[in-house]
């Protein structure tokens, strides 16, 4: 599986996870959101821009708790629930977001 | 069968009703295959090989002779019809390739082809089969849907444990090159990071230190989690899930709570950052070794005393009954503990004493049942009686909570049900495996509902935690009903505040 980004052909895996987070970039994010069938709104980004800048640090994912709180931090109370989470990433924000966010799958018992 | 108090408010539920047979439902199920790189990191060959046929008759033979019990399990079946309605995934899908004794007859029938005399001379008169890519593929399908969860082999008069089958089903798989992508991926990750999540050293230290604030937030005592530090007395292996997801976290918390109270030393390791051990599921030794030798190196490295396990069902089982063997000996330990310790004996063992209070009212909100993990249930034991595993954590449940109830007799203990995504099938691609499989569990969560106003259902495995928390809302139940058990500790655990040195 793959994306169609740009005339070009971005590999995924067989979930669409990008294999190469290299070339993550916001208009693939839309595009694999779409697939995703998740309308990306300022909420949505704030969300995948934390994922990443996580990432860019840690080389995963954050544990959910990690990222309400943040939320909660940056956005107040009602925005930083799993409810909200869920609400704006209906399968999952861990596998879900990261997913748009061009980040690895969190793998386990997770 | 379950007697309900008022039949006239219960709708008939029954957890064990017997499914209409659909032969082939299920025969498109199939994990993702493992990619060359993740293959190669449990030290299988990357691809299907040329000769799989002759790999893969060879590596029967093998395991025949290495594993006697697998041996005594092809051979004893007389076809009685025990086990055929006990498993969850055959009353979930209906498939008859489901019923456990058809599940080990995919092997059994390549066996008697290749290892009985009657199989080699009259094949068709004893159910004698070649190994043909359709077997192969049945294999490859039906043995990514035995969750291991061994209740099958409670009902068996022979005793044979349909989980040692698809074991070395599997482990054939792996030697001819065809593995499962997501346990070959993660044990790579746990042998080159130390868990399942792949979460690195600072990663893990980052959250622990968001624990810490968030508790002393919450109630005003400076709990700590520490992270490999040396000259602690209890090293505390649990699993990844617990630093990521929820509600594991929650039973985390729990656990440092209790330590905290009971002033224990006690630490994590960044090393062996890791309780579940799906080397078991693959049915690999070796791998199963490699993971808990890091285990054995993190306790000596950190000179501890005592080794405790955190809730995960098949880590408890791979440390209760096979620790010593894999990784021992464990001489250097304190010989006056168990090796290892669950955390819910340590934590009973203090209740006992007196040593932790709790304000059960905190719980008051929750209507609460146990849902009993496979591999705690009938692989294991906790505390010096026969039945532990059972009344050890329901008897922590009962003192951290006012309502608590059992479900059906039929459907707990040693007859209880999986919860749908163990042995290594807690992935997205089986999302209508775990859907239907979860389906007998639910339907006894359901009967419990309706009769005691059950809300919410606890757990000491992360992956009946992760696969509640995905099929309860096709339930009726909110995703945040699955509790940890260390969770409703947590809830209810009465903290001494720090003296005030102003």
């Amino acid at each position: 599986m793959g994306y169609q980004w740009n005339g070009q052909e971005i590999a995924a895996d067989e979930e669409g996870y990008l294999t190469d987070l290299s070339q993550w970039n916001p208009e693939l994010a839309l595009l694999i959101a779409e697939d995703e069938k998740v309308n990306m709104t300022d909420d949505h980004w704030e969300v995948v821009n934390f994922l990443r800048e996580y990432y860019d640090e840690y080389q995963i994912a954050p544990a959910i708790r990690v990222l309400t709180k943040a939320l909660k931090k940056k956005l107040g109370e009602e925005k930083s629930t799993n409810k909200y989470l869920y609400d704006l990433f209906p399968y999952g924000p861990a596998k879900q977001a990261c997913k748009i966010a061009g980040l690895p799958k969190p793998t386990g018992c997770v | 069968m379950y007697i309900k108090t008022d039949p006239s408010e219960a709708t008939q539920i029954d957890p064990l009703e017997m499914p209409a047979l659909c032969p082939g439902a299920m025969a498109a199920s199939t994990p993702w295959v493992a990619s060359p790189d993740h293959q190669t990191s449990c030290g299988f060959p990357g691809e299907l090989v040329d000769n799989w046929k002759e790999k893969a008759i060879e590596k029967m033979g093998e395991l025949l002779t290495k594993y006697r019990s697998l041996k005594v399990y092809l051979d004893s079946c007389v076809k009685c019809g025990a086990c055929t309605d006990k498993c969850h995934y055959f009353l979930g899908t209906g498939d008859p390739k489901n019923m456990p004794v058809a599940r080990q007859d995919l092997l059994r029938k390549v066996y008697r082809r290749h290892f009985t005399l009657a199989g080699k001379w009259f094949p068709s008169l004893v159910g004698a089969e070649d190994l043909t890519e359709e077997v192969l593929n049945d294999w490859y399908s039906y043995f990514h849907q035995c969750s291991q969860c061994r209740r099958c082999s409670v009902f068996c008069p022979y005793g044979i444990d349909t989980a040692e089958i698809s074991m070395a089903g599997r482990e054939i798989l792996d030697h001819i090159g065809k593995g499962q992508k997501y346990c070959n991926e993660i044990i790579g990750k746990v042998h080159t990071i130390g868990n399942n999540l792949g979460l690195r050293p600072n990663a893990l230290r980052s959250t622990l230190e968001g624990l810490e604030e968030d508790i002393e937030d919450d109630t005003g005592v400076p709990v700590k989690l520490p992270l490999d530090q040396k000259g602690a007395d209890i090293l505390l292996v649990t699993p990844s899930a617990d630093f990521f997801a929820e509600p594991h976290i929650d039973g985390l918390i729990g656990y440092a709570k209790v330590f905290h109270a009971a002033g224990a030393s006690w630490t994590i390791s960044s090393y062996a950052s890791e309780a579940a051990n799906f080397g078991m599921f693959i049915g690999s030794y070796e791998n199963m070794r490699q993971i808990s030798l890091r285990i054995r190196q993190a306790a000596l490295d950190l000179g501890v005393k005592r080794i405790i396990f955190g809730e995960c069902g098949h880590a408890w089982r791979v440390a209760y009954s096979f620790l010593n063997t894999l990784a021992g000996p464990f001489d250097f330990l304190d010989p006056r503990y168990p090796v290892p310790q669950h955390i819910c004996e340590y934590t009973w063992d203090l209740i006992e004493q007196g040593k932790l209070q709790f304000d059960k009212s905190k719980n008051d909100h929750i209507r609460l049942t146990f849902h009993d993990s496979c591999n705690v249930a009938r692989a294991t034991r906790m505390g010096d009686k026969p039945g532990g595993q059972f009344e050890i954590p329901r008897a922590i449940l009962r003192t951290v909570c006012n309502h608590y109830f059992d479900m059906p007799a039929d459907t707990i203990k040693e007859a209880t049900f999986c919860c749908g995504g163990g042995g290594g099938l807690l992935t997205d691609e089986l999302m209508d495996l775990r859907k239907k499989g979860a389906s007998p569990r639910m339907k006894a969560l359901q009967t419990v509902q309706q009769e005691h106003g059950v809300t919410h259902m606890a757990a000491i495995c992360a992956i009946c935690k992760t696969q509640f928390s995905k099929v309860m809302p096709d339930h009726g139940f909110e995703r945040d009903s699955i509790l940890s058990v260390h969770q409703l500790v947590s809830n209810a655990i009465i903290l001494e505040a720090p003296q005030d040195d102003d």
